[in-house]
């Protein structure tokens, strides 16, 4: 058997399985974005809607009313708002605990790490679920809560249905995604250079922000673009936390083909959703990328 | 060794983003055996909710479908992805790699609604088969990076070797090959089983109105109110994934980290 | 009064004693090397010094001032690291500039004394690059050039010629004599290389299961070993056992065990009856149909094997009773051909009496 035959058997099937059930449906999403709707929902037939702009079939319609909308560009700003804050919030959690565990013996790495993602494996709706009792309106913790604010002269607040609600669901659920690479990261730093930098004279807080914390940048990098990408795209979380007012670019989405039945607007809305995380993703993986060949 | 007194601040403040990590889950867990249908204080032990979660009829059938659809889609998604890493490993692609890889890198909502009007325009039914063909779209590309990054740790000389004392190239495939990467097809099959059990957004858009998985009930469930009996089939959900991944651990040590 | 004072330091890891009481005095401008193979407790013993690791017992004192508990960053003592450990994400000027940048040393200052320092380890011009982007050589000057930059009173050097081929080594060996002597700061050099720690010290201390065996200048420690480890640690060694026959003034003789009777004098002797060995190297060996008339001590014998490094040949000859003795000779005698026997040829070995060392037990 020729290299070119066997090369030909073995990529054949899932290429054409990815080209079938990925590629073709991304394109007639694409296409479909470039259509009008349907008087009942889903797509119109491919001619004679009647209008006197159309070509082949095609408008730029549902774009003009995205980018006209104040409306849909504020929805996206808010979405871009809870991602970043998300991706932040990982951070400042993911950093201790990564460095903590790089730090470790050897022989307990794989336990902690093993620890931070347990949880990750139980189903995403259990792990937002678990957040909607403990900020339920009389839970433990939500009474403890308003208790404190209460002494401070504060009106009590409800915590479930509210941003605070969406944002902490957001970090708990991606939490993962910014230790795993920042941990990645970290392990391989070599200890001999913390050694070197304290020798000449530099002490923890310098070693940190001079030594650690530039090396272990395109970790940072890797994980802020695995937390915002989905993070961006979400519509449960803001769905069972969030109030009426939580509502973000994915839940706009999920009405657009849901509810609205309006396909080529839902389209553009994915259009631009994906294209900004992966603009985003593009410009994590340009800051992070390797500098040392 | 150096730095003594540092650490404390560090190994504070990992405990209590361990803490957040699993007390949401172990409050999960408690409140599935409490006597109340209120999640909100303890009032005693009970296993009533558990009675009610085996006398729910949508729910066992829930369970039932997911766990159709995963095995079927774990198992192709295997095949296939299987094939993709070795291919990607062994010939210089172009087109492959990036198809295997968009899918994970994309957000999940725009495979989701991609695959919607899919089936739609197809005028597929949504249904069972849709959800099981949208899955393996998913799960190919985790299994080919697993199998992948598992040929890259074997030794090439491995094969060259089995090659240089006569075994073709079939052979050395089956013979060296393919046993050293099963710890990596194994846990490549294992991440497509739960990502595919667990699998709500693509799910939830590719399901049509029959049909309904475990996590498409527990949305609807709590999307409508909170009731310890979700408390209870997540604390069964949760205990079905300590097991598997328990048997991981046996079947492939070392084949569970990297992930 | 001496610069760097180790006073009865000990260090243990568990049960495992790494340092075990080792007292040194290591005086100003001196080039001093811990020699040992590994985990004989030279690398702890460095680290200390470095303050990266605290000893259980005993006291360093730098210039007359307790280390015990000055941090490593506080110390005036810096370190070349085995490793370089060059900061990987700094450019060669960020990393020679570090420790005045730690020093709070103002920015004006920092240039000049960076290229100084540059032009000292020839390196002018490197400025801009990476640490990935040098050879082996070029970053070893690099990690010299800044632990030196601030003129620190000592300098720990751990192995930092390891990971250098053996053309490149000998050069830097040549580099770091002179620089040192230019600098005139004390070098603390820890290798287990014992030609590179007779090449480069001024004294060395060899160590051995966290103690120190013999404390001397390179020709004393390598022609009177104190013992049998340093006799046996340092270059190529006969080592052969036996018992005092007879002694007077400072001659004697030992009884070897398939070897026989050996003459020897210049050693401190030992009683008759007595245990001991004779240390003897084999380049002071001779070999031959015919001996030189010198050679009081004289066996017959076989030549057993060889071993051909271009230089020398190593011949290894099985006496009449027995015993092995090796015996090197340059190939500078030989002419064209490579070897002078082989192995079955019959010969005679020989060496003076003042050849050899004799170490009581």
């Amino acid at each position: 058997m020729s290299t070119r035959v066997q090369k030909w058997i073995l990529s054949g099937p899932p290429l054409l399985y990815l080209l079938v059930f990925f590629a073709v449906p991304v394109g007639i999403m694409v296409v479909a974005s470039f259509r009008y709707a349907g008087e009942f929902g889903g797509l119109a037939p491919l001619f004679g809607t009647g209008d006197p702009d159309e070509v082949a079939g095609l408008t730029v319609e549902s774009y003009q009313r995205f980018f006209d909308d104040r409306i849909y560009l504020e929805l996206f700003a808010k979405s871009f708002v809870y991602a970043v804050l998300t991706t932040v919030a990982c951070l400042a959690c993911a950093y201790p605990l990564s460095l903590m565990i790089a730090r470790s013996p050897k022989k307990s790495r794989d336990l902690l790490v093993l620890l931070v993602i347990l949880p990750f494996w139980s189903n995403f709706l259990i792990r937002v679920y678990a957040w909607m009792i403990i900020l339920g309106p009389q839970s433990l913790f939500t009474r403890a809560f308003n208790g404190l604010t209460g002494a401070f002269g504060l009106e009590p607040m409800p915590l479930l249905f509210s941003p605070i609600a969406v944002l902490i669901g957001l970090v708990y659920v991606h939490l993962p995604f910014m230790v795993l690479p920042l941990y990645a990261n970290l392990e391989k730093h070599d200890p001999a250079l913390l050694d070197a930098a304290q020798d000449l004279g530099a002490n923890a807080w310098q070693r940190f922000w001079r030594i650690t914390f530039p090396l272990s940048l395109p970790g940072v990098y890797a994980g802020a673009a695995l937390v915002f990408i989905p993070a961006l795209g979400i519509f449960a979380i803001p769905d069972l936390l969030g109030g009426t007012d939580s509502m973000l670019i994915g839940n706009l989405v999920k009405q657009q083909f849901l509810d609205a039945r309006d396909w080529p607007f839902g389209s553009v809305l994915s259009i631009v959703l994906t294209a900004a995380a992966i603009l985003f993703a593009g410009l994590a993986a340009w800051f992070g990328r390797p500098k040392r060949a | 060794m150096n730095g003594r007194r540092k650490p404390w601040l560090l190994w504070a403040a990992s405990a209590l983003v361990y803490a957040f990590l699993y007390v949401p889950l172990v409050i999960v867990v408690v409140y599935s055996f409490n006597d109340s249908k209120l999640n909100a204080e303890w009032v005693g032990f009970t296993w009533h909710w558990y009675d009610v979660l085996f006398h729910d009829e949508q729910m066992l059938t829930a369970a039932w479908n997911s766990l159709l659809i995963a095995l079927t889609s774990s198992a192709v998604a295997t095949v296939l992805g299987t094939m993709a890493g070795y291919a990607m490993y062994r010939y210089k692609l172009r087109l492959l790699p990036v198809l295997v890889l968009t899918p994970i890198a994309i957000p999940e909502i725009l495979l989701g609604v991609s695959l919607l009007i899919f089936f739609v325009l197809l005028e597929v039914t949504l249904g069972m088969l849709s959800i099981v063909l949208s899955h393996i779209a998913f799960s190919v590309g985790f299994v080919a990076i697993v199998v992948r990054s598992r040929l890259s740790g074997m030794d090439e000389s491995l094969t060259e070797a089995a090659r240089d004392l006569g075994a073709t190239q079939w052979q050395a495939l089956r013979l060296i090959t393919l046993p050293l990467i099963m710890p990596g097809i194994v846990a490549g099959a294992l991440m497509a089983f739960t990502l595919s059990i667990d699998d709500f957004v693509i799910t939830f858009f590719t399901a049509g109105v029959d049909s309904t998985t475990l996590p498409l009930q527990i949305y609807s469930m709590i999307k409508i109110a909170v009731t310890p009996e979700v408390n209870a089939v997540s604390t069964l959900l949760m205990l079905v994934t300590l097991v598997m991944i328990v048997i991981a651990s046996r079947l492939s040590p070392g084949g569970l980290r990297g992930h | 009064m001496a610069l760097l004072e180790i006073r009865n330091v000990t260090r243990r890891f568990g049960d495992f004693l790494a340092v075990d009481d080792v007292s040194l005095s290591i005086g100003t401008g001196e080039f001093f090397t811990l020699l040992g193979p590994s985990g004989c407790g030279k690398t702890t013993l460095l680290r200390m010094i470095a303050g990266f690791d605290a000893p259980d017992g005993g006291e360093i004192v730098l210039d007359g001032q307790s280390m015990t508990d000055v941090p490593p960053e506080a110390r005036n003592i810096h370190t070349v690291f085995q490793s370089y450990a060059l900061f990987p994400h700094m450019t060669v000027a960020d990393n020679i500039a570090f420790p005045l940048r730690m020093a709070k040393c103002p920015a004006a200052d920092i240039t000049p004394r960076v290229k100084e320092a540059l032009d000292d380890v020839s390196l002018a011009g490197m400025e801009k690059r990476f640490p990935h982007e040098l050879s082996g050589g070029q970053r070893q000057r690099v990690a010299v050039a800044r632990a030196l930059i601030s003129r620190p009173k000592l300098l720990l050097l751990d192995e930092p010629l390891a990971a250098l081929d053996a053309k490149l080594k000998e050069r830097m060996q040549l580099e770091l004599i002179t620089l040192q002597k230019e600098v005139g700061i004390t070098f603390v050099y820890v290798t287990h290389d014992q030609e590179e720690a007779l090449a480069l010290s001024h004294r060395i201390a060899v160590m051995n299961k966290g103690r120190v065996e013999q404390l001397d200048d390179p020709p004393t420690i390598y022609s009177f070993p104190k013992n049998r480890f340093v006799a046996d640690f340092i270059g190529e060694c006969n080592l052969l056992d036996g018992t005092v026959a007879s002694q007077a003034g400072d001659a004697m003789t030992l009884d070897v065990p398939g070897l026989g009777s050996v003459r020897i004098v210049g050693s401190p002797g030992g009683s008759p009856g007595a245990a001991g060995t004779l240390a003897l190297r084999p380049e002071k060996v001779s070999i031959g149909r015919e001996l030189p008339a010198d050679c009081a001590n004289r066996f017959h014998g076989r030549v057993f094997d060889y071993l051909y490094t271009g230089d020398v040949t190593l011949y290894i000859v099985e006496v009449e009773g027995g015993q092995r003795v090796e015996v090197m000779l340059p190939n500078s005698a030989v002419g064209r051909s490579s070897k002078f026997f082989e192995p079955g040829d019959g010969v005679q070995v020989g060496w003076r009496d003042d050849a050899g060392h004799f170490l009581p037990d």
